[in-house]
């Protein structure tokens, strides 16, 4: 019974805690300073206007398309291209400097560069992704390989294991962990590329909703279109972070 | 010589890349069956002598032989016990003692049936399906023996297998490692910095000097191995040899 009551105490504090932001939305949204700002129940009603006339479905299948094939281009060449850092020191060497740059870099000051090279086309919007998502991607596999316990190493090598089965065996495995939790770092770097490029190149899906409620006056669907990007990222990333700790959970990253 | 050398190092030295000189000299002889010790103040390059016979680290001079061929790797008649334990965490204690097999390329069910029998003989039978965070330091020192039995060499390294291990569960397992070694007929050499474990667990203590460490004496303790763990601990032989070991390390510390 000792257990029940702190997680009965969290999941009442957690609701309260929105019950607090929409209530303080609602109150200042309808304080009389500026139109430009709904209240929340306003905002609310636009969102369920747009879910129900469809279109707020047709701008996430046109946001999203360029956002998985950002993100799984990552998954796959940001990657592979992190774990060849780790395994080779001239491969790291050539590049870590480079990635470190892009790493601390605020990249979303590339994207109108991106435009000027590559148009105003889906390859620009899946450059913008790439751009935002890539260098932690490849930053946590490379970190999670160098990281390979060195003891582990030796161990294999003590038992006469290949290079070969030393990466499938032991540093793979071990780099696992770090690797999802760079790819779900990177997914959140994408959403915040996507939405820049949508609001920056062309405005289509979420981006176009944004820019267009706002310029014909809609605040209401603009704040409910930046609420529910705000939403769907939120709730992607943390099902990812549920998923990461199912698959990998602390106990069995480290010895 | 009592029996003929399994083990032998000549002129062996190791200074790192660092500029460390480690290891100066070593010309040794290690008998076949038997439990030899290296002991010696922290930092002498014990445990990189161990390394340096398993062919994890290349001596920088000297040759080591093993079974009458020189050394120049990692080889089958040598398995080596991890003093952190080395352990897969995320591989349960099954798969940890049969990975030795596991990349040797021997069959799932043949290598997990061997993997069985010696987690038996480490007493861990009804925690095959755990993992190493699952169990105490004492239990991960047993499943890194085990692992080491399960390639049956005929040489086990181990350094220092016990010191992250706490001192009941430490005198419990050396009384068994002593059984365990006595059932396999192995050779064995063992890196520690206690006094008393080396002289209760070895045949020849090989006592090394500071860095960079070279051998200083090497004590045969006479301890009639017959008797029972209680017996040896209160042993003419044993006492003479902690009280001789004991005299050359002061100097050191």
């Amino acid at each position: 019974m000792q257990r029940v009551k702190p997680i009965a105490n969290r999941v009442i504090l957690q609701s309260l805690s929105f019950v607090f932001f929409f209530g303080v939305w609602e109150l200042a949204g309808r304080w009389p300073i500026s139109l430009a700002f709904p209240p929340f129940s306003e905002t609310f009603l636009a969102l369920l206007r747009m879910v129900g006339d469809g279109s707020l479905l047709k701008a996430y299948v046109s946001t999203l398309q360029p956002l998985i094939i950002g993100i799984v281009f990552c998954g796959f060449a940001g990657i592979g291209f992190g774990i060849a850092m780790g395994l080779s020191r001239s491969i790291e060497w050539l590049s870590l400097p480079v990635f470190i740059i892009l790493q601390a870099a605020p990249m979303a000051a590339m994207i109108p560069l991106i435009t000027y090279m590559y148009g105003i086309g889906l390859t620009a919007k899946v450059l913008a992704v790439v751009v935002l998502a890539a260098p932690v991607i490849v930053m946590n596999s490379y970190k999670g390989i160098r990281n390979t316990n060195p003891s582990l190493i030796q161990m294999c090598r003590a038992f006469l294991g290949t290079r070969r089965q030393e990466v499938i065996k032991i540093i793979l495995p071990h780099a696992a962990g770090l690797i999802f939790a760079g790819l779900r770092l990177g997914l959140a770097m994408g959403f915040i590329g996507i939405v820049i490029a949508e609001l920056m190149i062309t405005p289509t899906g979420i981006g176009d909703l944004i820019t267009y409620h706002s310029s014909v006056a809609g605040y209401a669907e603009m704040f409910a279109a930046i609420s529910s990007i705000v939403v769907v990222a939120a709730l992607t990333i943390q099902a990812l972070q549920w998923l990461e700790r199912k698959l990998f959970p602390p106990e069995i990253r480290e010895p | 010589m009592l029996v003929e050398p399994i083990v032998e190092m000549r002129n062996v030295a190791k200074t790192y890349d660092s500029g460390v000189e480690a290891l100066r000299e070593i010309t040794l002889a290690l008998p076949r069956g038997e439990l030899s010790t290296f002991l010696g103040p922290s930092g002498c390059g014990k445990t990189t002598l161990l390394k340096i016979i398993a062919g994890l680290i290349s001596p920088s001079d000297g040759e080591v032989w093993v079974k009458g061929n020189k050394v120049s790797g990692p080889g089958p008649e040598r398995a080596f016990v991890f003093q952190d334990f080395a352990l897969l965490p995320w591989a349960s204690v099954l798969r940890n003692v049969a990975f030795g097999l596991e990349l040797r390329g021997v069959p799932k069910d043949k290598r997990e049936e061997i993997a069985r029998k010696y987690i038996t003989e480490v007493g861990l039978s009804s925690f095959e399906s755990r993992y190493p965070h699952q169990l105490s330091g004492g239990m991960k020192q047993r499943v890194g023996l085990a692992r080491a039995l399960a390639i049956d060499a005929d040489i086990v390294l181990m350094d220092e297998p016990f010191s992250s291990v706490d001192e009941q569960t430490r005198r419990k397992f050396q009384e068994e490692l002593l059984d365990l070694l006595k059932i396999n007929q192995k050779t064995v050499i063992f890196v520690t910095h206690s006094i008393e474990e080396a002289a209760y667990l070895s045949d020849q203590i090989v006592l090394l000097s500071q860095r960079p460490g070279s051998v200083s004496r090497i004590i045969r303790p006479n301890i009639e191995r017959g008797a029972s763990a209680d017996e040896i601990r209160r042993d003419k032989g044993y006492l003479d040899a902690v009280d001789e070991i004991w005299k050359i390390l002061r100097d050191y510390v």
